[in-house]
């Protein structure tokens, strides 16, 4: 019995885990799903861990694999998307810094999967082009045309061409769009 | 270039708001069912323990 269990380490990326779940699935309670499998999937293979590696891009690259795995067993298309995002905009403001985040979640829900966890890994989470490549099996061109095409498509869906004094006003942009915590049920 | 602007304009305005909504996400609390799980799976592990090492 080794010392150091690795094991120990995957309650700190919690957080991280239920994060990158959610952004693939939009839907609390099939990401906590997610989360679970992966979990004991990680518990289970941590023979195939390699100590010194990022444990958090190899808990990431078993919950994308939980991800596609379940959605080519359900046979869909397109996961069901509870619309956590969707309800921040009820109603359409001038276009300010709340506009502007609320634009964004429903813009990032329409994105692609490949695309909203390139942006994710890379744009939000830290890691490098190499490591998403190496988390989603691609080449590392693929990662970055993914990203340009996701900007890309965001800009477009949030009107970002058009409108050029957009200004995230950091506490009135988080106090409107937060709302009630999405709850897992 | 006022082109180049409005891109970098753009690009920031979806870098932060990306950060945002991926920060807010790390903010919530993390489900008591997540760590019961994985103390269920550490004990189930030491009373059933049967170490085949790696």
């Amino acid at each position: 019995m080794s010392a150091s269990d690795p094991r120990d380490e995957i309650v700190e990326h919690l957080p991280a885990l239920r994060a990158f779940a959610l952004s693939l699935t939009r839907n609390g309670a099939l990401a906590d799903d997610m989360v679970q499998d992966a979990l004991v999937k990680a518990w289970t293979k941590i023979h195939l861990f390699e100590p010194g590696t990022n444990m958090r891009a190899w808990l990431f690259t078993i919950l994308r694999n939980t991800y596609y795995s379940n959605r080519r067993k359900a046979g869909r298309e397109v996961a069901d998307v509870d619309g956590i995002h969707t309800e921040a905009v009820s109603e359409k403001p001038a276009h300010d810094g709340r506009l502007a985040l609320a634009d964004f979640k429903v813009a990032f829900d329409q994105l692609s999967d490949q695309q909203r966890e390139a942006l994710i890994l890379v744009g939000a989470s830290g890691f490098s082009y190499e490591e998403a490549a190496g988390m989603c099996d691609c080449a590392v061109g693929t990662i970055k045309s993914r990203i340009n095409r996701a900007r890309a498509r965001l800009a477009e869906l949030m009107q970002l061409d058009e409108n050029e004094a957009l200004e995230l006003t950091d506490n009135a942009t988080m106090a409107v769009v937060a709302g009630p915590k999405s709850a897992t049920i | 270039m006022g082109h180049d602007d409005k891109k970098a304009k753009s690009s920031q305005v979806i870098d932060q708001s990306l950060k945002q909504v991926y920060d807010q996400m790390l903010e919530e609390k993390v489900p008591d069912r997540f760590l019961d799980l994985l103390a269920q799976l550490k004990e189930q592990e030491n009373s059933g323990s049967r170490e085949s090492g790696q």
